[in-house]
């Protein structure tokens, strides 16, 4: 691996701003690498072509309204840029992201050969800061899913052992990091799908608060949860790239930004921060591992001066029931445009409409999908709607309020990102409900609203492995209140600092050749 | 819990079909799934507001200004069937015909 491909996106973009590197060579040196993808990691790389690539700009068609007045398609969404905090810098971008002119399928079969007419404002807002696209990556068919294995263009291999899943529904982005395929990738957190991939690949994953970043041209999945955020080797990466994301869209009513943006974090300690473990998680099934882990990683934060205290989340283990509820009834919503008229994949259009529509459905969706509009419809049924649906809302009001009151007496709350370590491929496909308790950390978190980093604490042997077993990465979950990401990504960043994970693992790490990249 | 019956009635409203081996397999996990999801019906919520929404918004409204769309030939660069200028699709009441 070249030298350039170690650099941190932070570190390279300084040298290419400084002109000590030149930007083609580092854009080369990154082509190259995403070319060797043993991953499955992409579903398109720079260099495949643009087979549709449109000249469709949304200029001249007609009267463009003036500067800063909202646009339907982006038109006045910030261009390309040749400068930026990101000049010169490739990015990997999940493909539930539309881009013009380059195939975007969402891990679904129902979209191949899918073509998009315009750009996601998140990915046009990384190009108006100078980074540009190094490919689409593999992910959960849209985005359900938490080991990548509901992908209908394969599985992803974790770089650590490839014979595990990555993680998902991200699960190509936090391969392609993890791996040494990209400096950096983009994702979307539904209910853990950033976090716990980047937890499993032993990377730096942010979830950020919902509405801080624009949801415009992100495939919809379940859009009063949906957010996207990086998946980067460490926190300063994370927020360089939070920092050109943020920002309220006139193409997404449901934005609003970070007030006074991001600023790359600097702090060093913990001093007068204060940690909230929650009582709850002493009961919760968890790997012993990664409870050591965990805990090891809390008497770390008290080392850098900060408080640690309990707090109670005592609905939060109510997340789950209310999650699987709230998400696949907006899901049974949002997917209902896929229905073979207006693009997408078309089957079965000989007989009447109906009939044509049942086709191409049943055999464009992938089972996992199929699964959730069956128990969102479900839930949406009458009869049902008050039961499942209504109730599930006020569980959100209940798990929302926990984190209120917890943030009245702490800046933080703590867990693991998730469960175990990276799981075996195939060894939890057999049973929907065990798949879904990988969320049981990241879900209350996304039901309220609220930011959290995964951020990689140390090692641990999955539980089972016969002694001397490699051992794999363990994710450490950092939630703050609403809009905190700069409070967040300051004390990540310290903790970080002291618990050193890349030096800890050295050239073991796959994205140095270590692992089974 | 969900039997057979309630497997096909609720695919067909989500326009899905299913041959037998799935609507066997589907209510099995749905049942599993919604045994698991039970544990919030017993909960007392009475008079809780429920949250479809976590970020405090008010409705906007766009400038009414003129704007840009998609030229016709875009927008139908991927239906499956374009047909002068619209999406074709089958007849909805090919039966009636």
């Amino acid at each position: 691996m070249s030298g350039l491909t170690d650099l941190t996106v932070a570190a390279a973009a300084a040298k290419i701003a400084a002109g000590e590197v030149s930007r083609e060579e580092y854009g080369a040196a990154w082509r190259e690498a995403a070319a060797g993808d043993g991953l499955n990691a992409y579903l398109w790389k720079d260099g495949d072509g643009t087979p549709g690539a449109g000249d469709w700009t949304g200029a001249g068609e007609s009267a463009p309204p003036g500067e800063g007045e909202e646009t339907p398609y982006g038109a006045n969404a910030p261009a390309p840029a040749e400068s930026g905090p990101l000049a010169g810098v490739p990015i990997a971008v999940k493909d539930i992201f539309t881009t013009e002119g380059i195939p975007t399928t969402a891990g679904s079969r129902i979209l191949e050969g899918y073509v998009p007419p315009y750009t996601a404002t998140a990915v046009r807002r990384l190009g108006a800061a100078g980074a540009r696209v190094l490919g689409k990556t593999n992910m959960d068919e849209f985005a359900m899913g938490s080991s990548n294995e509901n992908s209908g263009y394969g599985p992803v291999l974790n770089p650590w052992d490839r014979g595990r899943v990555p993680g998902g529904s991200s699960g190509g982005s936090a391969a392609a990091v993890a791996g040494g395929l990209a400096p950096a990738a983009l994702g979307t957190d539904t209910g853990g799908s950033i976090r716990q991939p980047a937890a499993l690949c032993g990377i730096v994953g942010l979830k950020p608060t919902y509405g801080a970043i624009s949801r415009y041209g992100m495939i919809a999945f379940a859009s009063s949860l949906d957010q996207c955020g990086p998946l980067t080797r460490d926190v300063t990466d994370a927020a360089l790239l939070l920092g050109a994301l943020e920002g309220k869209d006139p193409l997404d009513s449901t934005s609003v930004g970070i007030e006074g943006g991001i600023e790359l974090p600097g702090r060093e300690n913990l001093a007068g921060l204060r940690f909230g473990v929650p009582r709850e998680l002493g009961e919760a099934a968890l790997d012993p591992g990664v409870r050591a882990v965990f805990e090891a990683t809390v008497a770390r934060i008290e080392e850098l001066g900060g408080a640690v205290a309990e707090v109670s989340l005592p609905h939060a283990e109510h997340g789950i029931s209310a999650y699987y509820v709230i998400a696949p009834a907006e899901a049974s919503a949002n997917l209902a445009r896929y229905d073979g008229v207006r693009y997408g994949v078309r089957k079965g259009g000989d007989g009447d409409l109906i009939e044509m529509y049942e086709t191409t459905r049943s055999e464009g969706f992938g089972a996992e999908v199929k699964r959730r509009i069956m128990l969102g419809t479900y839930a949406l049924s009458s009869g049902y709607y008050d039961a499942y649906y209504g109730q599930a809302q006020k569980v959100r009001t209940r798990i929302a309020g926990d984190f209120d009151a917890a943030f009245g007496d702490v800046d933080f709350v703590i867990t693991p990102t998730s469960p175990s370590v990276a799981f075996g491929l195939g060894e939890k496909t057999a049973d929907p409900l065990a798949m879904y308790l990988n969320d049981f950390f990241t879900v209350p978190v996304s039901l309220a609203g609220v930011p959290a980093i995964s951020i990689p604490a140390g090692l641990a042997a999955p539980e089972g492995a016969a002694a001397g077993a490699p051992e794999l990465p363990v994710g450490f979950q950092i939630a703050a209140p609403a809009f905190a990401e700069q409070k967040l990504l300051e004390a990540a960043h310290a903790l970080e600092g002291a618990l050193d994970f890349a030096g800890q693992v050295g050239d073991a790490a796959p994205w140095r050749g270590g692992g089974d990249a | 819990m969900i039997d057979r019956d309630q497997v096909l009635h609720v695919a067909r409203l989500a326009r899905l079909r299913l041959d037998d081996a799935e609507v066997e397999t589907m209510a099995g996990e749905l049942s599993g799934i919604l045994g698991h999801v039970d544990r919030i019906s017993g909960l007392d919520l009475e008079g809780v507001e429920p949250t479809s929404h976590v970020v405090a918004l008010e409705n906007v409204q766009r400038a009414d200004v003129p704007w840009t769309s998609l030229p016709p030939e875009v927008a139908l660069a991927n239906a499956p069937e374009p047909f002068e200028g619209a999406f074709r699709a089958p007849s909805p009441q090919a039966d009636a015909d």
